[in-house]
This record gives structure tokens, C-alpha cells and sequence, in this order.
């Protein structure tokens, strides 16, 4: 009886009670293609980036101005109809310098570290975007302070429009 | 208001960075053999089960298929419930309704994951938003360090604070065989760990294990009839919050202050800190096991580093926080909510071995998930 072990603590072994190699399967490098559809409300932000504009839905009930923008508002569990330009200056709400490098999930290739991950409020916009920032020491980043987006020479209607965002000094 | 029900056993895996000897099913199987031993039940006694996991971590769908057999799944009812990491609480609340709504006696409930076998940080990325967010965002890290970096701005938290909670957990563990990591640590050693995303360092971040666990549930006849100290569910409450991350307030954590709101309301607490013997909290990284203590109603914002740097959260002081050692010692993330249910269960039952506190009449345990939602499961000696 119990041939597993059940109560055993069997964390380090390497090879079953019999002397057979504990075996693991790799699965190679598994890739596999998504199609994601953004709809109306992310198509019309990201065709605003490529204009250099930030485009926000504005809840007729609570007022709050979604940057990101979505069709209904969360809280009112009401459809939004009306599009605000808010940004493109903005501040530090939070921030961290990633450090560790993991496997980007977008390309299954390493993260490039460090990057600077920010959380800023645009102008007029009631909620936060993430984005990058250039600035990779921390002590140069304070919460509080005024941010200016970049743009990319070539938009193409991604939020990689925005190249990232810059201390204003 | 539902039936009463209390939790009659619980068991757990040995957990690791990676369980080489055991298969995904084969650590199902021996977290649920414990459990029915703790509550010396056999597979017969078990009505229907909940099971719950991340899919994602090892590419294997269908655990309510493929885990039949370790699960004791054969001919019985299998409900399977994934929420991010909340999946272990959100599981344990699923086996709580099942026997709470009347009808089913007694359910299992089991939480698991082998999280070596994939990047966990790659995983979680796909929680957010392909288009717009995912780019930015750097796993669990990435959001728990920047909420942090303004909970310190708020409220002049400090590094430091949060590796006095990190050096709490890792040496609590030293007195639990079943969790991961075990090492004895300084708060000087958790500063000078390399760090991961700023503020948050290495020591202050839990890992990743492969890891399992299993808890009973049953109903107040059957409880009393098959458990001479059932730990009783005083409350059970979730709450979600919005979509996107920067939707959220981070300064606080709204979805854990409702739960927690509304989980003290059920159980008649109206003094936390005074009234729970013990809690058992999901804090992924030692950052949370300061700013979060502000929604657990513990304080008032901006007060828990005080209470941190004053020890109320030892295993000496007024509330010790995670006996077990907690997320930071010990994370198989589908199980890892489960833990802190079980581990509160076992604290009332009297069962935690080393890490016992001292004659624990009610007990808090929380789960955390995605960004950001919580799970609050209220334990108690005394019937509800």
C-alpha cells in the first residue's frame, strides 16, 4: 500500500523508488498565432494616436473620463456616447524599474530590462494609462511629477504610437 | 442565509520550486489523501468537488478531466473555478456555497499548481489587455511595485517596513515543513537582496512552487457528526473591481476594504485587530503586508507601517500574520489561496504543529488576485 508516498516529503527526489529517472517532457518551442478584435471604442483610441490625440469616453452620469476609453462605464454600468481629447501632458501617479528579465509574452523572447513601467493621468482624464518612461533611476522619479508623451516618427495605430513619456523639467 | 458549514480537514502537499517526483494528478492526489486522513473520510463520503487552477502555467486544459483519478472525481459532481490568484479562496467559497445552499453534504475543495513546469510571469502577463497594456506591464510585480511606490509617497512608508514583513513570513515558515522556501532571514538581508522592480526586492517577492491543497467542507449536522472541532465559515465574501489598471486606487485597496467591510458585518466583528486570533493573508510580496493592512480595516490609512515597525503582526503580538510563512514562502498559485483557508482552518482546529497560536477562536483568510480583486473567508471555534 501507499506506493506513492503519499506522506512522504519526496521533494528532493530525482529518481522513483525503483531507480528509474524522474523523466520530464519538453515541449519545444510552442507558437501559436491570436487574432484579437479590438472593436469600436480601441479602434477609434488607437486611430486618435496615430493623430497624435488621446481620445476618452466620458460617462454622462458620474463624469468620470475613462483613458483608457471603453463603452460603458463601469461603476454607472451606463453606456458612454461622448469622446473627450485629454493629455497629452499628464503626471506620475506610480512607477517601477523592471529589473528581472522574463519571456515577453507577445514573441516568446526575453523582456529587455530594465524598462520603466509608469502609471500617469493624463490631463482631463479621470483614471491612469500605463505606458514607459525614459527615466531609469529612481531617484529621479517622483509620483507627482509632470509628464509630456513622445511620439513615434511612424504611428501605425498601436499604442506603441506613443513612443513613451518624458519628464518635464 | 444559508446553511451553517464547517471545514472538518484539511491537507497539503510538500511544496517546492519543482516537484519532479510527482505529476500534476499526482500531487492532486496526495493533498486530497491527506485531506480525507485529517478528516478520517473516505472518497465515498464526498458528495461533489470544486477544483481550481491557472491553465495557463502548464498548457493543460481540463484538469476537471485529466485529474479524475487523483481526484476521486469518478461518478461525482466536479466544478472547476479559475480567478487568478484567487482561484485556492475563490475554490474554498465554492465548496462553502455547495454545502451552504443545502444541497450537498460534504465537498471537496482543491486548489494546485505546478508552476515550474512553465514562465510563470509570461503566464500572468496575459491577464492584461494585448492592445494597450500588456507591454507596459510587468507580471505580478510590476503593479504591486508601483502601488507601492505611491503608498510610500502617500503615507512615507519605507523600504524597510516591508522587509520587516518579509523577514516576518520567511521565518515563520521555519516552523512549517510543508512550505517552499525556509530560510532564516534579517531585515538587512531582505534590503540587500537583488532587486526586481523597484521598490521590490527579492526577498520581498514570493516564488513560484509547485504545490497543492485540499479542504472539506460540510454541512453543520454532518460537521458536528464527523469533526470533534470543525472550524467554522463565519463569512465568505468577493469582490472584483474594474478592468484596466489604472481604473484602479492604489493608495488603498478598495476590493479587499469591501470584502473585508462586508465579511466583518456577517461575522459581528466590529474590532479586528482585537477580535481575529490569527490571519492567514494573501500578500504576494511583503509590500502588501503593509499597505494592505490599512483595508483590512486594521488601521487607518496610512497607519500600518506603525503597526508593522511596533511587531503587532509577530507570532508575539497582538495579531500574528501568517504563521505558515505565507505567499512568500510557499506559492502554487491555484493552491495558494487555499493555503491560507486551510492553514486558518487548522489554526482553529488546533492542528498547526509548530506554528500553532495559542487558543484561536476566530481567524481571517484572504485571497488576492488579477488587479485587483479579493476573496475574505472569516474562521471561528464557536458555531455562527
Amino acid at each position: 500500500m501507499n506506493i506513492m508516498g503519499l506522506y512522504e516529503d519526496k521533494r528532493k527526489r530525482t529518481h522513483t523508488p525503483e531507480g528509474y529517472e524522474l523523466l520530464t517532457l519538453e515541449s519545444g518551442h510552442l507558437e501559436y498565432d491570436f487574432h484579437w478584435h479590438l472593436g469600436y471604442c480601441w479602434s477609434k483610441f488607437l486611430a486618435g494616436l496615430k493623430e497624435q490625440r488621446f481620445l476618452a469616453t466620458k460617462c454622462s452620469q458620474c463624469g468620470a473620463v475613462y483613458m483608457l476609453p471603453r463603452q460603458v462605464c463601469g461603476r454607472c454600468f451606463l453606456e458612454m456616447d461622448e469622446w473627450v481629447e485629454v493629455g497629452p501632458e499628464g503626471t506620475l501617479e506610480g512607477f517601477t524599474i523592471v529589473r528581472f528579465p522574463y519571456i515577453d509574452p507577445n514573441h516568446g523572447g526575453m523582456m529587455q530590462v530594465p524598462f520603466t513601467s509608469i502609471w500617469v493621468n493624463l490631463d482631463g482624464a479621470s483614471t491612469r494609462m500605463m505606458h514607459y518612461c525614459n527615466e531609469y533611476d529612481e531617484k529621479n522619479l517622483v509620483v507627482g511629477s509632470r509628464l509630456r508623451a513622445v511620439w513615434a516618427e511612424e504611428r501605425t495605430g498601436s499604442i506603441h504610437d506613443v513612443s513613451h513619456f518624458e519628464i518635464i523639467k | 442565509m444559508g446553511k451553517r458549514v464547517g471545514i472538518i480537514g484539511v491537507g497539503q502537499t510538500h511544496h517546492a520550486a519543482k516537484r519532479l517526483d510527482a505529476s500534476g494528478v499526482e500531487i492532486i492526489a496526495e493533498a486530497v489523501t491527506r485531506a480525507l486522513d485529517d478528516a478520517a473520510l473516505t472518497i465515498a463520503d464526498i458528495d461533489a468537488m470544486v477544483i481550481g487552477n491557472m491553465d495557463h502555467f502548464e498548457n493543460i486544459n481540463y484538469v476537471d478531466m485529466w485529474a479524475v483519478d487523483g481526484l476521486g472525481a469518478c461518478m461525482k459532481p466536479v466544478f472547476k473555478v479559475t480567478t487568478g490568484g484567487t482561484t485556492g479562496t475563490t475554490v474554498g467559497a465554492c465548496g462553502y456555497y455547495h454545502c451552504a445552499s443545502g444541497l450537498f453534504d460534504v465537498v471537496l475543495a482543491v486548489g494546485w499548481e505546478k508552476n515550474s513546469e512553465s514562465d510563470t510571469q509570461a503566464a500572468i502577463a496575459t491577464c492584461s489587455n494585448p492592445a494597450l497594456e500588456r507591454d507596459f506591464f510587468a507580471g505580478a510585480i510590476g503593479p504591486l511595485a508601483t502601488e507601492y511606490s505611491m503608498y510610500m509617497k502617500a503615507y512615507g512608508a519605507t523600504e524597510e517596513d516591508a522587509a520587516i514583513v518579509a523577514a516576518r513570513d520567511r521565518n515563520n515558515a521555519l516552523n512549517n515543513p510543508y512550505a517552499h522556501s525556509r530560510q532564516q532571514v534579517t531585515v538587512e538581508d531582505v534590503l540587500k537582496s537583488p532587486m526586481l522592480s523597484y521598490p521590490i526586492k527579492f526577498l520581498d517577492m514570493c516564488p513560484r512552487s509547485d504545490g497543492a491543497c485540499a479542504v472539506i467542507f460540510a454541512v453543520e449536522e454532518k460537521a458536528k457528526r464527523l469533526c470533534a472541532k470543525p472550524a467554522w465559515v463565519h463569512a465568505s465574501v468577493v469582490r472584483h473591481d474594474y478592468t484596466h489598471f489604472g481604473d484602479l486606487e492604489w493608495t488603498f485597496m478598495p476590493t479587499l476594504e469591501r470584502a473585508s467591510a462586508e465579511a466583518y458585518k456577517l461575522a459581528g466583528i466590529t474590532n479586528p485587530l482585537k477580535e481575529f486570533d490569527v490571519a492567514e493573508l494573501y500578500l504576494p510580496a511583503s509590500t502588501c503586508g503593509v499597505k494592505w493592512m490599512d483595508s483590512l480595516w486594521f488601521c487607518e490609512h496610512g497607519e500600518a507601517p506603525k503597526l508593522v515597525r511596533k511587531g503587532t503582526f509577530q507570532m508575539d503580538g497582538e495579531l500574528p500574520i501568517n504563521p505558515s510563512g505565507g505567499v512568500i514562502s510557499t506559492n502554487p498559485i491555484g493552491a495558494t489561496g487555499l493555503i491560507r483557508v486551510g492553514e486558518a482552518a487548522w489554526q482553529i482546529m488546533g492542528r498547526a504543529g509548530a506554528r500553532q497560536v495559542e487558543n484561536v477562536r476566530k481567524a481571517l483568510a484572504t485571497g488576492f488576485g488579477g488587479c485587483s480583486w479579493s476573496d475574505v473567508m472569516i474562521l471561528g471555534a464557536d458555531l455562527p
